[in-house]
Formats: C-alpha cells, sequence, structure tokens
C-alpha cells in the first residue's frame, strides 16, 4: 500500500515539475497521470501491483478529497442566494449542453466510422 | 470550562473528525439506500460539516487548513485515474479521434454556454467570468479563474456544486439522451463535471469510470487553452 501510495505522490510531483518547467496551463496531477498511464501501458502493469492496489484504493474515497473545497460553500451562501437565478442556470444549462455536446459528437463519430456500440441492456437504465 | 471544550471543538483534530464522520454518514446513507443516487456521500458530508463550522463559528479559511491533510490526497488520487484507463485501454481502439474531438467541442460549449446564460439573466461581469471555468477540475477552476479576474474559492464551489448535480443525474439524463456507449457515457460526464462526476461513473462500471477520468484530464488541458482564447471573444 505504502510503496504504491509513493509511486502516485511520485507521479505528482514529477507532473508538477514538468508543469513549472514547461509553463503549461495544466494542474501537475492530471500531468502525473499520463504519465503514469504511459509507464502502467509499457510495462504491462498486472492488477496484483502495489500502484494498482494503491490507486484503486484511493479511487474508492475519491469523494472524500473534495470535502473540503466543497465546504466553502457556506462562505459563498450569500452570493449564492442572491444571484440564484443566474447561476443556477449557468451551471445546470451550460452542463446539460456541454453533455449533449461530448456525449452526441462522440457517438456520432463512432457511426460515421461504422462502429458505434450499444453496451447497454436493452431498455434498461443502469 | 465551556470555552476550553469549545477550543477542543474548533481544534484542528476536531474539524477533521467531523468531516470524516460526515463523510461516513454519507458512505453509510448510500449503503441502507442501495446506492440510491441522491445519496451522494460528498454532499451528505458538506452538508454536515458546512452546518457544525457555522454553529461552532469556525471561519471556512481555518476549517480549509485544518483539513488540508484530506485535501491533499485529491493529488494523488487524480494521477491514480490512470489505473482504471489502464484496465480499459483495449477500449480506445477506434476511439481516439471522435473522443478528442468531442472533447474539445465540449469545453467550447460549455465555457461559452456558461457565460451567455449568465449574461442573458443579468449576472455581472465577474460572475460571469467565475462561471466560465466551472467544467474544469477545481485546481484548474481556480487557477484560470484567478487569471480571468473571477472569484477563485467560488469558482471552486461552482466545480463542486455542478460535480454533485452530475453525479446526481447524469446516468439517467445519458440514457435519455440514448448515448449507451459506455466510453461516450464516461467521456461526457467526466468533460462536464470532472473527479466528482468520475466517482460516480467509477461506482456505476468500469469502463464509464476510465473514461470519465481520462476525460476530466483532457477537458482540464482544453478549458485551459480555449478559456484565455474565447476571453477575447466574450469580453
Amino acid at each position: 500500500m505504502i510503496a504504491g501510495l509513493t509511486w502516485l505522490v511520485g507521479f505528482q510531483l514529477v507532473g508538477e515539475l514538468i508543469v513549472q518547467v514547461a509553463d503549461l496551463p495544466v494542474p501537475g496531477p492530471v500531468v502525473g497521470m499520463l504519465l503514469l498511464f504511459v509507464l502502467l501501458r509499457v510495462r504491462r502493469y498486472d492488477d496484483e501491483g502495489s500502484i494498482v492496489r494503491a490507486g484503486t484504493a484511493l479511487l474508492r474515497h475519491l469523494q472524500l478529497f473534495f470535502i473540503p473545497a466543497g465546504v466553502g460553500v457556506v462562505a459563498y451562501l450569500g452570493v449564492l442566494g442572491r444571484d440564484a437565478l443566474p447561476i443556477g442556470v449557468a451551471l445546470i444549462g451550460s452542463w446539460l449542453l456541454g453533455l449533449v455536446a461530448v456525449g452526441w459528437t462522440a457517438v456520432g463519430l463512432e457511426r460515421l466510422s461504422g462502429r458505434p456500440r450499444d453496451d447497454l441492456p436493452a431498455g434498461g437504465t443502469t | 470550562m465551556s470555552d476550553s471544550v469549545l477550543d477542543v471543538a474548533r481544534s484542528p483534530l476536531a474539524l477533521l473528525a467531523v468531516t470524516l464522520a460526515g463523510y461516513q454518514a454519507g458512505r453509510w446513507i448510500q449503503q441502507r439506500t442501495g446506492g440510491h443516487a441522491l445519496a451522494q456521500p460528498v454532499l451528505v458530508a458538506i452538508i454536515v460539516t458546512g452546518a457544525a463550522i457555522s454553529v461552532l463559528d469556525v471561519d471556512y479559511p481555518d476549517y480549509r487548513s485544518a483539513t488540508e491533510l484530506i485535501a491533499f490526497w485529491l493529488g494523488p488520487a487524480t494521477v491514480a485515474l490512470a489505473v482504471p484507463l489502464h484496465r480499459q485501454a483495449d477500449r480506445l481502439k477506434g476511439f481516439v479521434v471522435p473522443l478528442l474531438v468531442a472533447v474539445v467541442v465540449g469545453a467550447a460549449v460549455s465555457i461559452t454556454s456558461a457565460v451567455l446564460l449568465a449574461r442573458a439573466l443579468g449576472a455581472g461581469e465577474t460572475l460571469e467570468r467565475t462561471l466560465s471555468t466551472k467544467a474544469a477540475t477545481t485546481p484548474v477552476a481556480i487557477a484560470l479563474t484567478e487569471h480571468l479576474g473571477g472569484i477563485a474559492p467560488l469558482a471552486a464551489v461552482f466545480a463542486i456544486i455542478i460535480g454533485i448535480f452530475s453525479a446526481i443525474t447524469a446516468p439517467a439524463v445519458l440514457t435519455l439522451l440514448r448515448i449507451r456507449d459506455r466510453r461516450a457515457r464516461g467521456l461526457a460526464v467526466g468533460a462536464v463535471s470532472h473527479g466528482i462526476g468520475a466517482s460516480r461513473m467509477l461506482r456505476e462500471d468500469e469502463t464509464e469510470g476510465a473514461f470519465a477520468g481520462l476525460s476530466m484530464g483532457l477537458s482540464a488541458l482544453a478549458i485551459s487553452l480555449l478559456v484565455p482564447l474565447l476571453a477575447l471573444v466574450l469580453w
């Protein structure tokens, strides 16, 4: 477990370094994720390895790590209440348009290339 | 006597304990309701913890620094999103071009539509700028909003609110939209609701979770690159 966490922190560190040195507009962990993906592919890493076990354990509790930032909502209840309508409509409206844009673009391009997939059980809603 | 009790109740240790307990309460409700979509542990925890710090009269910045220990793990957990992607890498075949095009289109649509909708309803320019980055993962939303002249901590709040909304509703909405390829489902959710959306998809299905994680990363990149460009047109 600790070995795996050490690897994850190490990849985050390398990600942060690359972001600083190359002045990239993305966070270090995102670069670390892409680097780790390449390493796992190249090494044909298997499911018993420490990185997979530690990573799976962390991801099971991904929501926990958002709580400290999310509690910030109490500091902005005033703003949220005053501008509730524009905020609510902009958040949800743009979320829905984005979801439709990504989903339909991906599915549409798959159809054009003649390889559409249907993974859901018929009539089911997951 | 009561003062010293209050001091303990406001200590970093107590604030950590409340946060963890709120999260455990959320998980308990999630299990008791058979994984009901509304029972997202992060939502329950924010309500419990938010109420607790309001009652205890703890300032948010103090709470935030007390819980740095928890927030820290968001970085390594983001790196760990490479793991489900690795296990699902075979599914990338024949999907790379649709994936990249869709992420760029999605980033442009979500930035532009957030700004224009807010403007149409009379939000001020600062609020428009703060809303523009909400689809990105929180560290990106914060950094970009700072750069744009919006309110950075509020941008993080927006990103988290829409993440929770998406975690609750996205799977059902995607089915209504007839998006049935698990790769495209994950991709769409990661693009509009970053890690919180991805956490719901990971619970649903590993393929959906893997593509949501990848999409979150690529969207962070696309949004970072597009926001400064679109800002020239939008303001």
